[in-house]
C-alpha cells in the first residue's frame, strides 16, 4: 500500500492526526518513511532462496506447565497441545460457589417443590402441600438472597428487569423468578395462616406451573457459556437439573411431610434419584475431554459423593414403603445428593476454565475435522 | 451522540452488527488489524490504553514469562502484549555464522547486509525467534458477552463495536464465562465488568483509538473493517511471497464461529501459542437447542410429577405407613 493511500486513510479516520506513524528521528527532525514500517518482513535478510531450504517449524512451542505434573490418561488420542505459558484462555467465572452453586440447588428445589406442592394440593394431601409450600418459599427467598449477594453491585439488582432477552438465560430466569417468588410466598403464607384460601390456591397452582421452568432454565444458564465442562454438557444438562431438582424436592417431602402423605414423593424420589445419577453419567460420557473435570480434583470428589448420596437416597426411598425412619433418611440423602451434584458441576466448570487444555484440544479436533482451507 | 440502548436481535446479529442492532445510517464498521509480525513489544499500546481510559493498576509482578508481566486481558488490562520465545527461525532469518557464509556466497544483493542481522546466536545452530503480539477485545460480530448480558449494560455501538455501559452493569458476571476469548472480567474493588471499548469516546469525535495512535510500528492498525481485511490479505500475500509461510490471519473470516472479529490479527504461529483459542464459537449459537432441551426437561418434570401423583392411591390408602400415626 502506498503512503498516499495510508495518509488518505488517516485523514478520513483521524482528522486531527496529519502525520504518518512511520518515521525516523534524524538531526533534521522526523523524517517520514525512512524505515519499512508495516511493510517490514520479519527475518527478511535473505528472502527468497533461503526460504526454499528453510526447515519446517518444529512443534516445540510452549507446552503447558500446568498439564505436565498430573497429566492422566486422556479420553482422546491427542494429548499434546500448545498454550501461552500454560495460562488459561478463558477468564474464570467470577461467581462464588456458595452463591451460584447454592442457587442452582435452591432454585431447583423451589421449582420442582412448587410443582409437587400443587400436585399434593390437587390430590388431597394438605400436609405434604403445606411442607412443600413452606420449603419452596424458603428456598425461593434464599435463592434471591444468594443471587443478589453474588452481584458485583447488589444495589443494582433491579437492573435485571430492565429488559427481557431470550439470548440471556439469566434474563429469562430473572423474570421467571420475579413471577415465582411472590407466588410461592403467597402460597406459603396462605397455607401457614389458613387465611385467604382461594388466593392461596391460585398462587399454589401459579407457582406450580412456573416451577418446572425455574428448575430447568439454570441448565441453559450455565451451559450457555464458553466453559467447556458446562457448554459441552448442554444437551443433557437440562435433564440432569430436572431430575436433580425433583429428587431434592421429593427429599424435602420425605424428610419433613407427614408420613401418611409421602407415598407419591417416595415413588417419585426413587425415580428422580436414579434419573439424576444416570443422566449425569450420560452427560459425562457424551462430553468428550472436559469430562475429565468431573472425575478429577475437588469436583471429582463432589461428583462421586453425590452419586453415592443420591443412589442411597433413591434406593432407600424405593424400599422404604414400610419404614418411616428410612423414608426420612432417604429424603435427607436425596436433598444432600442434589446439593452436592450442583456444587460438583459448578466446580468442574471452574476447573475446565482454568486449564487451556479443555479449550484448545477440542477446538483443534474440531478444526481437524473440517476439510483443510484457511489456515486459521 | 447518545448511547442508544437497544435490544439485540435474538440469535442472529447478522453480518453488519450495527445495522442488525437497529442503527439507521450507521457509519462503517470500525476495527483493528493487529499485524503481530511488526510488533516490537514496546507496550506503548498497553500504556496508552491505561492512560486514556483511566484503567487502574492491576498488579506489578514479575512473572518470568519472557518480557510479559501483564499476563493476559482482564478488567484492568485492555491491551496485552504477549512475548513468546521459541527455538525456531523467524522467516528466512539467518542465525549462524556458517549460514551467513553460505548465503553471502550464494549472494544476491540483500546478502551483503547479513552480518548486521546475524549477531543473535553465536552459539551453534540454535535458531531463536521472539514473537510479540498485542491482544485486545475482538469486538465479535456475534458477541457472546452482549448476548448473555441480562441488564443490557453491554451494547453494540453504531461503529459495530461492543461496549459496557458502566452506569448500567450490575456485576452479575455472566459475560465473563461467556466470552470465548477470556477478555472481559470483573474489577474486584468495583464489582462491575470492564473491557476494551475500542475507545468509543475517541471514535465519536473521529479520532483513532489510543493504542493504535501510540503504536510506533503500525502493528495496530485502525480503520473500517472492510479496508482492514483487504489490507490484511495483501500483507499476508506479501509475507507468504517473502518466505514467511507461517504467517496466517486470525479472526478475519466472517464464516468463523463468532461471525468474524472486529479486531483481527496476523499471527506467525498457531493461535493457542499466543493464548488465543484456535476455533472459538459463540455459545449462543447452541442456545436454541438448549432452550428446546430445557423445554423438554421441564415438560418431563411436570409430566413425571403428574403421572406419579395420578398413579399413587389417595391419602392414607394402600400403604402400611399410611396407617401409622405420625
Amino acid at each position: 500500500m502506498s503512503s498516499k493511500t495510508k495518509k488518505a486513510r488517516r485523514a478520513a479516520t483521524a482528522p486531527h492526526d496529519g502525520n504518518g506513524h512511520t518515521h525516523a528521528v534524524t538531526r533534521e527532525g522526523l523524517s517520514p518513511m525512512a524505515q519499512p514500517g508495516r511493510e517490514a518482513v520479519p527475518g527478511s535478510a535473505v528472502v527468497a532462496e533461503a526460504a526454499s531450504k528453510r526447515p519446517e517449524p518444529d512443534a516445540n512451542g510452549h507446552a503447558s506447565r500446568r498439564g505436565g505434573g498430573k497429566r492422566e490418561e486422556l479420553m482422546v488420542p491427542r494429548a499434546e497441545f500448545q498454550s501461552y505459558y500454560g495460562k488459561p484462555i478463558l477468564n474464570e467465572p467470577t461467581w462464588q460457589a456458595a452463591d451460584i452453586a447454592g442457587y442452582l440447588f435452591l432454585g431447583g428445589l423451589a421449582g420442582a417443590g412448587a410443582t409437587i406442592a400443587a400436585a399434593s394440593q390437587a390430590s388431597g394431601r394438605p400436609g405434604l402441600a403445606r411442607v412443600m409450600k413452606a420449603g419452596v418459599a424458603g428456598s425461593a427467598g434464599l435463592s434471591l438472597a444468594a443471587l443478589v449477594h453474588d452481584l458485583g453491585r447488589p444495589a443494582r439488582f433491579l437492573n435485571m428487569l430492565r429488559m427481557f432477552k431470550p439470548t440471556s438465560p439469566m434474563s429469562v430466569g430473572s423474570w421467571i423468578l420475579a413471577g415465582f417468588a411472590p407466588l410461592s410466598g403467597a402460597a406459603a403464607a396462605c397455607a401457614v395462616t389458613g387465611k385467604l384460601r382461594p388466593i392461596g390456591t391460585a398462587a399454589t397452582y401459579g407457582a406450580g406451573a412456573l416451577g418446572p421452568a425455574l428448575a430447568t432454565y439454570t441448565a441453559a444458564l450455565i451451559s450457555n457459556t464458553a466453559v467447556p465442562a458446562w457448554h459441552e454438557g448442554h444437551r443433557e444438562m437440562p435433564f440432569v437439573f430436572a431430575s436433580s431438582a425433583t429428587a431434592a424436592a421429593c427429599g424435602l417431602g420425605l424428610l419433613a411431610a407427614p408420613a401418611a402423605e409421602t407415598e407419591p414423593v417416595r415413588r417419585l424420589g426413587a425415580i428422580a434419584g436414579m434419573a439424576e445419577v444416570s443422566m449425569s453419567k450420560l452427560m459425562e460420557e457424551r462430553m468428550g475431554l472436559a469430562a475429565e473435570c468431573y472425575h478429577e480434583g475437588a469436583a471429582g470428589q463432589l461428583i462421586r459423593a453425590a452419586e453415592v448420596l443420591t443412589t442411597a437416597g433413591a434406593v432407600g426411598a424405593a424400599v422404604s414403603r414400610r419404614s418411616v425412619l428410612l423414608r426420612r433418611a432417604s429424603g435427607a440423602a436425596l436433598l444432600a445428593g442434589s446439593a452436592v451434584t450442583r456444587f460438583g458441576i459448578f466446580k468442574a466448570g471452574v476447573a475446565s476454565a482454568r486449564d487451556p487444555k479443555y479449550t484448545v484440544v477440542p477446538q483443534r479436533e474440531r478444526l481437524a475435522e473440517i476439510p483443510p482451507g484457511e489456515p486459521s | 451522540m447518545a448511547i442508544v440502548d437497544v435490544e439485540i436481535s435474538a440469535f442472529d446479529n447478522g453480518r453488519d452488527p450495527a445495522r442488525a442492532t437497529g442503527y439507521q445510517d450507521a457509519p462503517p464498521r470500525m476495527g483493528f488489524f493487529t499485524d503481530t509480525s511488526v510488533c516490537i513489544g514496546c507496550k506503548a499500546c498497553e500504556v496508552a490504553c491505561k492512560e486514556w481510559n483511566h484503567v487502574p493498576e492491576d498488579g506489578l509482578v514479575f512473572t518470568g514469562m519472557s518480557y510479559d508481566n501483564t499476563q493476559g486481558l482482564g478488567a484492568d488490562t485492555w491491551r496485552h502484549v504477549a512475548f513468546i520465545e521459541q527455538t525456531k527461525s523467524m522467516g528466512a532469518q539467518i542465525t549462524t555464522p556458517a549460514q551467513v557464509g553460505d548465503s553471502a556466497g550464494a549472494g544476491a544483493g540483500a546478502g551483503a547486509q547479513l552480518p548486521a542481522t546475524a549477531g543473535d546466536g553465536g552459539d551453534g545452530d540454535n535458531p531463536v525467534r521472539w514473537l510479540m503480539a498485542s491482544d485486545v477485545c475482538k469486538h465479535c460480530t456475534e458477541a457472546a458477552c452482549l448476548d448473555v448480558c441480562p441488564t443490557g449494560a453491554l451494547i453494540r455501538t453504531e461503529f459495530g463495536t461492543v461496549v459496557v455501559q458502566e452506569d448500567v452493569c450490575n456485576g452479575c458476571g455472566y459475560c465473563v464465562p461467556a466470552c470465548p476469548y477470556g477478555v472481559i472480567d470483573q474489577r474486584p474493588d468495583d464489582g462491575r465488568m470492564w473491557k476494551c471499548t475500542l475507545c468509543y469516546d475517541r471514535l465519536q469525535v473521529g479520532a483513532e483509538p489510543a493504542c493504535a495512535k501510540a503504536c510506533p510500528t503500525d502493528s495496530i492498525q485502525f480503520g473500517p473493517l472492510d479496508e482492514l481485511r483487504a489490507r490484511a490479505n495483501e500483507r499476508l500475500a506479501q509475507l507468504h511471497g517473502s518466505g514467511v509461510p507461517e504467517a496466517r490471519l486470525y479472526g478475519h473470516d466472517p464464516g468463523d464461529g463468532v461471525g468474524g472479529d472486529g479486531a483481527f490479527f496476523l499471527l506467525l504461529d498457531e493461535p493457542e501459542v499466543y493464548g488465543l483459542p484456535p476455533d472459538p464459537k459463540v455459545t449462543t449459537r447452541d442456545l436454541p437447542q438448549m432452550w428446546r432441551r430445557v423445554g423438554m426437561a421441564a415438560l418431563a418434570l411436570a409430566g413425571g410429577v403428574a403421572a406419579v401423583f395420578a398413579a399413587t392411591p389417595g391419602r392414607g390408602a394402600g400403604t402400611a405407613v399410611g396407617r401409622v400415626r405420625r
